[in-house]
C-alpha cells in the first residue's frame, strides 16, 4: 500500500462519525477509511466521544419484557445480509453503491470517462476515469469537493495524489488536476452541489453529462 | 461508579464476542438498552419504535460482536455506532454507506494489554471532561451526536445563528480535546 499523505479535514471527520454529513461524502469518507489508517484512528476517537456521551445519558424505563424479547431473538440464526465485498480496486464502501458490478463506463470525451453512483438532493458522487497525462477539465465549485483516488495519481497546484489521498476542494479553488503519466486515474469525486465548469463549451456539456 | 461500570461493559462485550456468554450479554443490555432508548427518543422516535431500534441495536452487538477490538474501541463508543448509524438510517430512510473495510493489522494480533487498559483510561477522562462542560456547551454536543436533525435545525432549536451553533460543537470537542491532552503518547 502506497503511503497516504492527503487525508480527511478534522471537521468532515468529525460530522461523518456523529452522522451529520451529506449520503456522497460519508460513502467517500468509508471508502478513505478503508484505506487510510489514521483518518480510521481520528474517526475512532470521535466515536470514543459519542460512547462517553453515551455513559452520560439517562436511563430510560424500557417496557418489562424488552430483555426477554431480545434473548429470543438471539436464539434465532443471524440474518445474512449481503455484505459488498472489496475487490481490488475498490473499498467495499464503493462497491455497495456499484452493487457488486464493475463500473459501466460513459464517455466524457477526451479519454475521460464517469460513472455517476448517486446525484440526488444528497449531493453527488461519481467515478472518474482520466488517462495518464489527460486534464480533468477546470472547474470552479458550488459547495465544497471531495476527491479520493482509487487508482494511479494525479497532480495540480496543490501537490500530487496517489491511491488513498483525498483533495478537499473549497468553494474559492480552481483547480486543474492531471493524471500523472504511467497507470491512468480512477478517482471518486463527490460534491453537495452540481459542479460549474469555466471553459465554455465544458459549461454547455454539463447539464447533459451531469459532472 | 462509572469507571467501573463502562469498563466492566468492555469486559462483558469481550466475554459475549470470545464466549457467546448470554449472562454477560444480559448485563450489556441491562446498562446500555434504557441509555439506548433515551439516545433515540431524543430524534423523531417514539417510545415503542425506539425499543424495537434498541432490539435491532442490542441483536447487531450479540451478531457483529467477533467484529469488536478492545484496542480501537470500548464498548460504549462501539455501540453508540451501531446505534448512530441504525438511527440514520431510519431518518434518512436510505441504507447508510457500507462501513469501511475492515484494514488489515500488519503487527501480530496479540493482545496489547498497555494499549486497552490506555483506551479505557481515555474514555474515563472524556467523561470526566464531560462533566465539567457547561449545560449549553453539554446540550450542544448531545445534539450533534444524538439528534437525526440537520445543522440547520438544531440552529432553529437554539435560536442561535448557524455559525454560532457550529462553533459551540467545536469549542466543546476542543475543550474535550484539551482535557485529553496530556495522555496522548
Amino acid at each position: 500500500m502506497t503511503r497516504i499523505s492527503h487525508h480527511i479535514p478534522d471537521n468532515l471527520l468529525s460530522a461523518y462519525a456523529t452522522g451529520n454529513l451529506a449520503h456522497s461524502f460519508s460513502v467517500l469518507i468509508a471508502a478513505h477509511l478503508s484505506l487510510c489508517d489514521e483518518c480510521r484512528a481520528n474517526c475512532e476517537a470521535v466515536e470514543m466521544i459519542g460512547g462517553a456521551l453515551l455513559d452520560a445519558e439517562r436511563e430510560a424505563s424500557l417496557s418489562s419484557d424488552e430483555r426477554d424479547r431480545l434473548f429470543r431473538a438471539i436464539q434465532e440464526p443471524p440474518p445474512k445480509p449481503p455484505l459488498p465485498v472489496a475487490s481490488k480496486l475498490y473499498p467495499a464502501p464503493v462497491m455497495d453503491v456499484l452493487k457488486g458490478q464493475s463500473p459501466t463506463w460513459k464517455m466524457l470525451g477526451g479519454g475521460i470517462r464517469q460513472q455517476i453512483l448517486l446525484d440526488d438532493s444528497d449531493g453527488s458522487l461519481r467515478l472518474l476515469y482520466i488517462p495518464s497525462g489527460c486534464a480533468v477539465p477546470e472547474h470552479g465549485h458550488r459547495g465544497p469537493e471531495l476527491t479520493l483516488v482509487l487508482q494511479g495519481s494525479f497532480s495540480d497546484h496543490i501537490g500530487r495524489f496517489q491511491r488513498g489521498d483525498v483533495e478537499y476542494a473549497h468553494d474559492d479553488i480552481n483547480h486543474q488536476p492531471i493524471a500523472d503519466l504511467g497507470e491512468d486515474c480512477i478517482c471518486l469525486a463527490a460534491t453537495d452541489a452540481p459542479l460549474r465548469f469555466r471553459a465554455i463549451l465544458p459549461r454547455l456539456l454539463q447539464p447533459l453529462f451531469r459532472i | 461508579m462509572t469507571t467501573t461500570t463502562a469498563s466492566e461493559m468492555t469486559e462483558a462485550l469481550l466475554a459475549v464476542r470470545d464466549r457467546r456468554d448470554q449472562e454477560a450479554f444480559g448485563r450489556l443490555f441491562d446498562y446500555f438498552a434504557p441509555r439506548l432508548k433515551s439516545m433515540l427518543m431524543r430524534g423523531r422516535l417514539r417510545d415503542s419504535s425506539a425499543e424495537d431500534v434498541v432490539q435491532d441495536v442490542m441483536l447487531t452487538v450479540w451478531h457483529k460482536a467477533s467484529q469488536f477490538d478492545p484496542h480501537r474501541a470500548d464498548a460504549s463508543a462501539w455501540i453508540y455506532r451501531i446505534a448512530r448509524n441504525r438511527q440514520i438510517d431510519l431518518g434518512r430512510r436510505r441504507r447508510p454507506p457500507a462501513l469501511p473495510d475492515i484494514l488489515e493489522e500488519p503487527e501480530t494480533a496479540e493482545p496489547d494489554p498497555a494499549q486497552i487498559l490506555g483506551l479505557q483510561q481515555e474514555a474515563e477522562r472524556l467523561r470526566t471532561a464531560i462533566e465539567k462542560l457547561s449545560p449549553m456547551q453539554r446540550t450542544i454536543l448531545e445534539r450533534a451526536f444524538f439528534d437525526d436533525l440537520p445543522h440547520n435545525e438544531i440552529s432553529s432549536l437554539t435560536e442561535l445563528p448557524l455559525g454560532t451553533v457550529k462553533s459551540r460543537i467545536r469549542l466543546g470537542l476542543e475543550r474535550l480535546r484539551y482535557e485529553l491532552r496530556d495522555l496522548k503518547t
